[in-house]
């Protein structure tokens, strides 16, 4: 007999996400393109409504003979997830529609994206993990290649399969071999045995598998590709949702499955996350096309995000959540962003064809901005509290070489983020651009209004949440 | 007046102020046009002067006689990180010194800035705030949110109404000064897990161990030596002031420069007191360094601003002489150092702008015989260029001699050498005075005025109004130069007591 209470409160979000894909799969099949626009809509308050169930189950629980078990760790790595996808989703449908694309097959991928998203936060058993992250992943290949037409977008699309079907391999290689040593997939019954040398091979090699999906170095190369070629809406979410709830996944990894070997495992995560920072602060000095250029900017942020995971579960928790949820949300600013840079012959990716914008949209230009010196990490904009918070934990663990690192790698990135601001204030005036969809123009605005002033004044608030959060790690 | 957050309303008002220009040019929808730059400037300049006030009337709220921070204010903010305000006798002097400068500023804007009037003003507005803020914090976190968040206004500045080779400039500022400032930052997050708190009382209290103590001190001087600037780390000062509009100029070298200084008064000293003791060779030689070597290149400059540039290097030197030469005496003249260049390197930036607004060119060698035809300003320009050399009466003179007989007590040799600093700065002072103002008028620059393409007539009435004012400051400091110390000496005895372990 299946104990629904504890089914609700351990994947409530879930259920409803793959509830309406379901429900919009069979629709869809009868009402074909006509049913295209509602469901963006429907899509985005479904994944809004899963947020706040995320929320409202806050606690979590365990169900399912412990496959999942949630706690307000990983509640708040969904809630933040699914709200961001949302978003991504809510914006998207005026870019499909100008490109003859709006297809109701759109929303319904976001939807099993998402529900793969909280499935994999919510693992506590091998198997969960990989299927979670296996739905996540093959929903965002044809994401990737949903201008199939384009041949930069199906470029895209068979890169990320191809890469992403060998870290697959790793990862479920890597997981094996721990059943194989350990004699469980249960993530607690794996933390208690012995960690021998068959079990360190296989927690390496699902690193690795997690490392792709976060876009660390080594396995980052991924990124820009994907970042360039797959349709904007879809990079918005990609650089967003999937990035917070993987890291959050590999933290919980790391934290728990593996928490008792964190001497044989942080020197592995600092040198990727160093790595990461170097490769993706100096790969992006010579990009122009700003979709590449974000891509890199991630990888560096990914970099940053791991030194609280390798400062351990006691230290980095919080920070990492508070790192990640202020960089998501600039991401997602970001990529608004690029949604607005369209001219009569269509989108435009370069960076010079933002030149002068301060003229032609200065509300715009002061929000970008502030997500992009947010990005950086320069006060006073919210993304300083997130370095500072990085920087804080990666002290507190002893992780000095790594700090450096972090600080001349921000030295580094800050100066293809001025590049951006500069084209946008100093250079002389572009075209202008056509006129935007308000959606997305709002989020622009609301997302440089969180970083200055919202979240910089009231980071005391989500201090808090990522803090009651990092808790229920802990318990 | 009791209880009233006089700090916090003094460092918003500028930021108030700037968001109500945007909001009421996107209301009316103003276009770029000479009379709505015009009321842009004159909208800043009275919200400067209100800051003016009331950062004057925070000076009289303030007691001289009373030990420790005043006008304190505390909100929890994040964590044990607090938005805590609060100013003693060295901070008050220097907030009011940017309030100050600041309507100069907007004054000197009238009729040089041409293009996109209200994003200037409100870039400077934003930037008062930020540099007023950092003065004012008391908690390192927030400190340093101030002291770095004035690199962005500073950076569009300098990039969009800054000269030829603007864009350099700007990225070479923000960038050095953000890489020394992000070690400082390293630094300040140990500090703050050390101690537990980043509040300066506390922070002052902690004693830091020794070993750690080095690092730590090394970690903010890489901010600090860069912002002051100190030899080897000023090359972005030159190319920045060069580059900036006069306006940002006198606020770049008045006020921000200051921040250099202030950060080794406030943090270095009292609360490393041990790497401080074992730095202080090394301060005063690169200190030394920096007065003569920045002096001699002053003195083979071509470009008046590059000139004024280099000679701020050079006067920032004594600023670190007398810091760290641990005595009484030396401090004071510090921090009189500090104030008084404020007002003699922004106006000497005033002046040098007023012969660019007509000629269009810094070159010393395009001008000559200014004394001719602009009388008046020949006279004024007198006054500041032997302020600058630091002749007595002025009050260059006290700075120096006061850091000088402090560094004197401390090392006889550095203060030798910053004797002959002295030497160097009126060589390259007179030499200036001499090449533009006196000698025969440039053949060039009369057949010029002769087509009618540059007119070179005195100095008007706005800018009178600029630097008659400052050069009545610079006369009444050199007089009387108790003004400034009775409010400082607390703050100075305070920092060697903290030094000496209580």
């Amino acid at each position: 007999m299946l104990d629904w209470t504890a089914i609700l409160e351990t994947v409530a979000p879930e259920t409803l996400l793959v509830a309406v894909g379901l429900l919009g799969t069979l629709v869809g099949a009868f009402l074909k393109e006509r049913f295209a626009r509602v469901a963006f809509k429907l899509g985005a308050l479904a994944l809004f409504a899963a947020a706040a169930l995320a929320v409202y189950y806050w606690e979590g629980g365990e169900a399912f003979g412990g496959l999942v078990t949630t706690n307000p760790f990983v509640n708040f790595a969904k809630a933040v997830s699914f709200g961001v996808a949302g978003v991504a989703l809510w914006i998207a449908d005026g870019f499909f529609d100008r490109h003859g694309t709006l297809r109701f097959e759109y929303p319904l991928l976001m939807l099993f994206a998402a529900f793969g998203m909280g499935l994999t936060l919510s693992a506590s058993d091998l198997m969960t993990l990989y299927m979670g992250v296996e739905t996540l992943s093959l929903s965002s290949y044809v994401l990737a290649s949903f201008h199939r037409d384009s041949p930069r977008s199906a470029e895209a699309g068979l890169k990320y399969f191809v890469l992403g079907a060998l870290a697959s391999g790793l990862l479920l290689y890597g997981a094996s071999l721990v059943y194989g040593f350990t004699g469980s997939t249960n993530f607690e019954e794996i933390a208690g045995s012995e960690m021998g040398i068959g079990l360190l091979f296989g927690m390496v090699l699902m690193i690795s598998g997690l490392a792709f999906k976060v876009s660390a170095a080594p396995m980052h190369v991924w990124t820009p590709d994907v970042y360039e070629g797959a349709p904007t809406p879809v990079v918005a979410f990609f650089s967003a949702a999937p990035k917070m709830a993987m890291m959050v996944v590999f933290a919980n990894v790391m934290f728990t499955l593996f928490g008792e070997a964190v001497d044989d495992w942080q020197l592995i995560i600092a040198i990727i996350s160093g790595a990461s920072m170097v490769i993706g602060s100096f790969g992006a000095l010579l990009q122009n096309n700003i979709k590449r250029l974000m891509g890199y900017s991630s990888i560096a942020n990914m970099g940053y995000a791991l030194v609280p995971v390798a400062a351990g579960a006691d230290i980095g928790a919080p920070s990492l959540l508070l790192f990640m949820t202020i960089y998501v949300i600039a991401s997602l600013g970001m990529f608004a962003g690029i949604l607005m840079m369209r001219r009569t012959g269509g989108m435009v990716e370069d960076i010079s064809e933002l030149g002068g914008l301060i003229r032609s949209r200065p509300v715009v230009t002061l929000a970008l901005t502030a997500i992009l010196l947010s990005i950086a990490g320069i006060p006073p904009l919210a993304g300083f509290w997130a370095k500072l918070d990085v920087i804080q934990a990666g002290m507190a663990a002893g992780l000095l070489p790594l700090v450096i690192m972090l600080v001349i790698a921000s030295v580094v990135s800050c100066y293809y983020y001025l590049r951006v601001i500069k084209v946008m204030w100093f250079d002389e005036p572009m075209e202008e651009f056509q006129s935007a969809d308000p959606s997305v123009a709002l989020t622009v605005v609301v997302c440089g209004l969180l970083m200055f002033p919202g979240l910089m004044v009231f980071i005391g608030v989500l201090g808090g949440w990522t803090d009651a959060a990092a808790m229920g790690l802990a318990n | 007046m009791e209880g009233f957050p006089i700090l916090t309303a003094l460092t918003m008002m500028p930021l108030a102020g700037a968001l109500l220009i945007m909001l009421v040019r996107s209301a009316t929808g103003s276009s770029d046009s000479e009379s709505d730059g015009k009321k842009a400037i004159t909208a800043a300049l009275v919200i400067s002067l209100a800051t003016f006030v009331v950062s004057v009337v925070a000076l009289t709220a303030y007691r001289p006689g009373v030990d420790g921070y005043q006008l304190v204010e505390e909100i929890a903010w994040y964590g044990p990180i607090k938005y805590k305000m609060g100013v003693d006798g060295l901070s008050i002097l220097l907030v009011v010194l940017t309030t100050l400068l600041m309507p100069f500023c907007f004054l000197a804007s009238y009729g040089s800035v041409k293009k996109r009037v209200t994003e200037y003003v409100v870039a400077f507005l934003i930037l008062e705030t930020f540099m007023i803020g950092a003065f004012c914090a008391l908690d390192l976190i927030l400190f340093y949110i101030f002291f770095e968040a004035g690199l962005i206004p500073m950076f569009i500045i300098i990039g969009v109404w800054g000269g030829v080779n603007r864009v350099y400039a700007s990225f070479k500022f923000f960038l050095y000064t953000l890489l020394g400032s992000l070690f400082m930052l390293a630094a300040v997050v140990y500090m703050y897990l050390q101690a537990g708190s980043s509040d300066f009382a506390v922070l002052e209290q902690t004693a830091f161990e020794p070993g750690a103590q080095t690092w730590l001190w090394l970690a903010f001087f890489a901010s600090f030596a860069v912002k002051l600037p100190m030899f080897p780390v000023h090359t972005w000062l030159p190319d920045a002031h060069v580059q900036a509009p006069t306006a940002g100029s006198v606020i770049l070298a008045g006020i921000l420069l200051k921040l250099g200084g202030y950060g080794f008064m406030r943090f270095s000293l009292p609360m490393f007191p041990d790497a401080s003791q074992f730095f202080q060779p090394f301060m005063f030689t690169l200190s030394v360094i920096a007065i003569v070597y920045a002096s001699l290149v002053a003195w083979r400059q071509t470009d008046m601003k590059k000139l004024v540039a280099y000679s701020s290097v050079a006067h920032m030197g004594f600023v670190t002489l007398g810091l760290f030469s641990f005595t009484e005496i030396g401090i004071q003249g510090a921090v009189f150092q500090m104030l008084s260049h404020g007002l003699i390197s922004g106006a000497l930036f005033l002046v040098v702008g007023v012969i660019y607004d007509r000629a269009h060119t810094r070159e010393i060698s395009a001008f000559g015989g200014l004394v001719h035809r602009m009388p008046v300003y020949a006279t004024l320009f007198m006054l500041f260029t032997m302020a600058n050399v630091g002749l007595p009466g002025t009050s260059g003179f006290v700075g120096e001699i006061l850091t000088m007989v402090g560094a004197f007590q401390a090392s006889t040799w550095a203060a030798v050498g910053a004797a002959l600093g002295v030497i160097f700065s009126a060589v390259y002072m007179l030499t200036l005075y001499r090449r533009a103002v006196f000698g025969q008028p440039n053949p060039e620059m009369e057949a010029k005025i002769e087509r009618g393409e540059i007119s070179m007539k005195d100095v008007n009435t706005l800018e009178l109004v600029c630097l008659v004012p400052l050069a009545l400051g610079v006369i009444i400091l050199g007089v009387k130069p108790d003004l400034i110390f009775d409010i400082t000496q607390g703050a100075s005895e305070r920092v060697l007591t903290l030094m000496a372990g209580g």
